[in-house]
């Protein structure tokens, strides 16, 4: 078992292609010495400052949440920033940029489709008292086990992997793929949201969740432990059963308004003002 | 909304050809052990047993709803297959109607068969 403690030597062997002048993406070669704890972003950032700085790619928090340096590290959509050399277990590293996406240049994927078909599902609480969403007089109630319905979908941090991943999304342009069916399914199990019916505008066509073969490839290389695969077996459930007219009728959470008479404790700060 | 409605009915006809299978599972390849609806002595393929259930109303029924279902399940599930080779809209539009022409022409013939197999069956 290779000894995590000592600097030891590592290839980064990384798929490049630059538009303006390859006809076809190719693989380099850097060989550099890896520290103890180095993370695969980290190599990057040692290639492009010492071997080659035409180098690209796209990362930002250096710590698993902004969901931008998804790539494909030894056969497998993962989070640079999230993959530390030593746990790959090899003195070969191979990047890649994230398959089924076009690339733009070396590591960075087109992920404009994702984002398309992300917006197309419209991710977001929809209800009919606007005055109330602009102008709150208090909070939408929920308890914990509403809340238990979507939380683990609300994880996502929309960085493709499960895109990468899908072999379904691989050959079928049609199908809208995991991130988007999995956010539209975060916000019909929602208790706050009353958007179903216009979501299913697009989920129920062809773009929606019937083409996924449940391979689950989706929920095994999400670096957020997010379940997508879950998500869109649930969301054609409830389809289904919206067709069949067994579902509930949803109402969209009513507001828990603030009691009156009220009082601050001694020593806790006043809420800062409204930045919106 | 279609895609809707055509999963909902797939999902539903592979539950009918679930228990018809089952059904005829039973019926034919355990005869041994539960022997039902194979009122004569031999095989359940025996002209005797074929003629005793074909009698059946119930024997008609099935026959014809796990034709129906059969076709629908098998032919939805090809048309979604050849769909996913993300052909042209023409394309999907002339698998469209040749699955639904195909599905009803082996349908009309199943049914009459099963009709035929029926009548010969009583007047027998």
């Amino acid at each position: 078992m290779a000894d995590h403690t000592v600097t030891s030597e590592v290839v980064f062997r990384i798929r490049r292609f630059d538009p303006t002048t390859d006809a076809d993406p190719h693989w380099e070669d850097y060989r550099f010495p890896c520290p103890p704890g180095m993370t695969v972003l980290e190599g990057l950032k040692q290639i492009k400052e010492s071997l080659s700085p035409t180098l690209a790619w796209r990362s930002s928090c250096r710590m698993g949440v902004c969901g931008s340096c998804g790539m494909f590290i030894n056969g497998r959509p993962r989070l640079a920033c999230n993959t530390q050399v030593s746990e790959l277990e090899s003195s070969l590293i191979t990047v890649a940029p994230l398959p089924n996406f076009n690339i733009i240049r070396d590591l960075v994927p087109d992920l404009i489709p994702m984002f398309k078909a992300h917006a197309e599902t419209q991710p977001y609480i929809i209800r009919d008292d606007t005055n109330e969403q602009q102008q709150p007089t208090g909070e939408y109630w929920q308890s914990a086990h509403q809340l238990e319905q979507y939380l683990q979908f609300s994880y996502c941090i929309k960085c493709g992997c499960c895109m990468a991943a899908c072999p379904t999304y691989a050959t079928d342009p049609v199908y809208a793929g995991p991130m988007p069916l999995a956010q539209a399914h975060r916000y019909n199990s929602d208790s706050r949201d009353g958007g179903f019916a216009a979501r299913k505008q697009v989920l129920s066509g062809e773009r929606g969740p019937w083409r996924c073969h449940f391979a689950g490839e989706c929920s095994r290389v999400c670096p957020k432990g997010v379940d997508p695969a879950r998500a869109i077996q649930l969301m054609k459930r409830q389809l289904v059963f919206d067709y069949l007219k067994l579902g509930k009728q949803k109402c969209p959470a009513s507001i828990a308004k603030v009691p009156d008479g009220l009082k601050r404790r001694e020593g806790i700060p006043e809420t800062p003002p409204r930045t919106i | 909304m279609r895609d809707q409605r055509l999963w909902t009915w797939h999902i539903g006809a592979g539950a009918v050809i679930l228990v018809l299978l089952g059904l005829h599972m039973t019926v034919m390849h355990l005869d041994a052990i539960v022997r039902i609806f194979n009122p004569a002595p031999g095989e359940p393929v025996d002209w005797a047993n074929v003629v005793a259930r074909s009698k059946s109303v119930f024997f008609l029924v099935t026959y014809v709803l796990l034709l129906g279902t059969a076709l629908f399940h098998g032919f939805y599930g090809l048309r979604n297959i050849l769909f996913e080779l993300n052909p042209g809209a023409p394309a999907k539009k002339a698998m469209n109607g040749l699955f639904l022409v195909a599905g009803l022409v082996l349908f009309a013939i199943g049914t009459w068969a099963a009709w035929a197999g029926f009548t010969v069956a009583r007047s027998a």
